[in-house]
């Protein structure tokens, strides 16, 4: 029994896991984005990985709206300098696809001026943070480093 | 297939196959000489027009196999080829996107038979529950095939509904990759989409095997929810049953063709005539009509898994609804308070319809702003869709259980029959106000 059971399995396994990402797909190449090219008030999209990430150039008053509201009642409570790399609080660099069901947000639209996502009405701040709508979480903030002042390196 | 067999094969040919594969007999005792409830209505016709229906998509799909290209980069591109360049194409391809809208149609009508007249009580539970398999079923080829076509709603419908799986806590992210094949909605999943699409109608089939077995072994209920008795009560399939299915078949032609020729895009989105851009989300995203009510309900809800678990648990209500219904009177023609609460139901599916269609914070009444509620204002369709999707649940747990309990019925005829002679009271009601109820 414990025999077939464990053969069972053992051949069921790779019936599953085929669907998983194949290795090419899964070779994911890290890209580099010269952030010169968004202007300020501005957001530059980039694919990376298939999906859309977000590059935001914001201006001094968005920056000052998010961190007014770092202690705003929030779902997914975040600092807004938490979600940026020191000193270079003008780039917001977060993932393009809603946390609810992967839509992609508009621009600057809903009442905190950061994104409005079109399929369920989830709104971000300009910290790409969740403010109302059914999304549980803020909008992602992938893995990145500056390699220069205008250079950066994301994945 | 229940009771005796009344076959006789008439050539020689005939009993040297019915020794060996009674097959023909099979067919006789199935659709000619099996006995249903005289007093069926036009609403009994559903069941043949959906077998027409699944044979529709099955022969139009196998065509359009023939021409479309499963891949990202020329899938699109295939479906506009069929739609220019095959001869017929354009024919082909509408038949089979407006056959889903269709059968979706029909589905609901049959569904809705079954839930007015009881048709899911014992012994029918059974019955039922294929029934609802087979509805599982075609909204997931449904989804599919829409997501074939590569455009902007197909591609971004496709992330949606992939993404209801990520609502569940710790394989969420698991699953929707596994599903995906990759980090977003890409060529893989184009592709296992279309595997499966091509394999789920077969299933379908199989299933629907199943439900007229079931059928042929607990018989059709009826308008009036009582089992035959005698062979007053009974009329044999062929003529009766055949002669009415065929004319409402060609009745439900008329209005396939009206929209295969006619408007052939209604029932679509334009937005899926644009490429899948997975950039740019439509500005405004819907699902075909036959899940907006479903999308009503997990919009309804602020919080995502339990959003999610809403819209499930609206169609896991569907399966229970056997075991929920508590009612000894099986048709809702002799439940007056049932009966209204049916039609409150209806009306508050098509809302759900109206509410999934439009955007959440859209005004019902424009220009007026009420207060704010939970972050919504009450004049707002996510309100109304709230009130709607409240009033589905309650028709299942709080309705089916519970009315029963203080429900006045009016008197059920004995038989089929001759309900006027056992209940002269009853006898008027039925036999003069209620025509138009039987319609």
């Amino acid at each position: 029994m414990a025999v077939a059971a464990g053969g069972a399995a053992a051949i069921a396994w790779p019936f599953i896991d085929q669907m998983n990402p194949a290795a090419d797909t899964r070779a994911l190449a890290s890209i580099e984005f010269d952030v010169t090219k968004v202007g300020e008030g501005q957001q530059v999209v980039v694919k990376w990985r298939g999906k859309p990430l977000f590059v935001r150039n914001r201006t001094k008053a968005e920056i000052a709206k998010a961190v007014a509201d770092d202690n705003a009642s929030m779902k997914d409570p975040e600092k807004d300098s938490a979600r940026v790399k020191p000193g270079k609080a003008q780039w917001l660099i977060v993932g393009g696809n809603c946390t609810h069901l992967g839509c992609v947000p508009t621009f600057g639209g809903g009442d905190y001026g950061g994104w409005f996502c079109p399929c369920h009405g989830s709104v971000y701040d300009t910290s790409g943070r969740i403010r109302k709508g059914p999304a549980p979480k803020n909008l992602i903030v992938p893995e990145y480093a500056f390699l220069s002042d205008t250079k950066v390196k994301i994945g | 297939m229940s009771g005796h067999s009344t076959y006789e094969p008439k050539t020689g040919f005939e009993r040297w196959l019915d020794a060996r594969l009674p097959i023909v007999r099979l067919g006789y005792d199935s659709f000619v000489d099996y006995p249903t409830p005289r007093n069926l209505n036009y609403w009994w016709t559903f069941g043949g027009i959906l077998s027409l229906c699944l044979a529709s998509q099955l022969i139009t799909g196998i065509i359009l196999v023939m021409h479309y290209t499963p891949s990202a980069d020329h899938a699109f591109a295939s479906v506009e080829h069929i739609m220019r360049d095959v001869n017929y194409g354009w024919l082909i391809r509408y038949m089979h996107a407006n056959g889903a809208s269709m059968f979706f149609i029909a589905v609901y009508i049959h569904m809705l038979r079954g839930l007015y007249y009881g048709s899911y009580k014992a012994p029918r539970e059974v019955l039922w529950l294929l029934g609802c398999v087979i509805y599982l079923l075609m909204m997931a080829t449904a989804f599919m095939g829409y997501v074939l076509p590569w455009g902007q709603m197909s591609f971004h419908g496709a992330v949606v509904i992939t993404n209801l799986f990520g609502a569940l806590p710790v394989v969420g992210e698991s699953i929707t990759t596994w599903l995906w094949g990759g980090f977003a909605v890409d060529n893989p999943t184009l592709n296992r989409f279309f595997s499966l699409h091509y394999l789920l109608p077969f299933m379908i089939a199989g299933v629907v095997i199943l439900h007229i077995w079931a059928l042929h072994v607990v018989g059709q209920n009826n308008p009036t929810g009582v089992e035959p008795k005698s062979k007053a009560d009974t009329v044999p399939f062929t003529p009766y049953a055949t002669v009415k299915d065929g004319f409402a078949m060609s009745v439900f032609l008329i209005l396939f063709a009206f929209f295969v020729f006619f408007m052939p895009n209604a029932l679509g989105h334009a937005d899926n005539y644009i490429p899948a851009n997975p950039l740019v989300t439509p500005s405004h995203i819907v699902p075909e009509w036959y899940f907006l009510p479903f999308y009503a309900i997990l919009r309804a809800v602020p919080d995502k898994l339990m959003g999610v678990l809403a819209m499930f648990g609206a169609i896991a209500c569907l399966f229970a609804l056997p075991w929920l219904d508590r009612s000894k009177v099986r048709s809702m023609r002799y439940r007056p308070t049932a009966r209204i609460h049916f039609f409150i139901f209806v009306v508050a599916c098509c809302i759900l319809g109206v509410c999934g269609a439009k955007l959440p914070d859209d005004q019902i009444i424009p220009g007026l702003t009420t207060f704010k509620v939970m972050e919504s204002d009450l004049n707002s369709f996510v309100w109304l869709s709230r009130v709607a999707a409240a009033y589905y649940f309650a028709f299942f747990v709080i309705v089916m259980p519970f009315l029963p309990l203080s429900e006045k019925t009016l008197p059920v005829p004995d038989s089929i029959a001759s309900p006027a002679l056992s209940h002269p009271a009853a006898a008027p009601v039925e036999a003069t106000a209620a025509p138009e109820m039987k319609g």
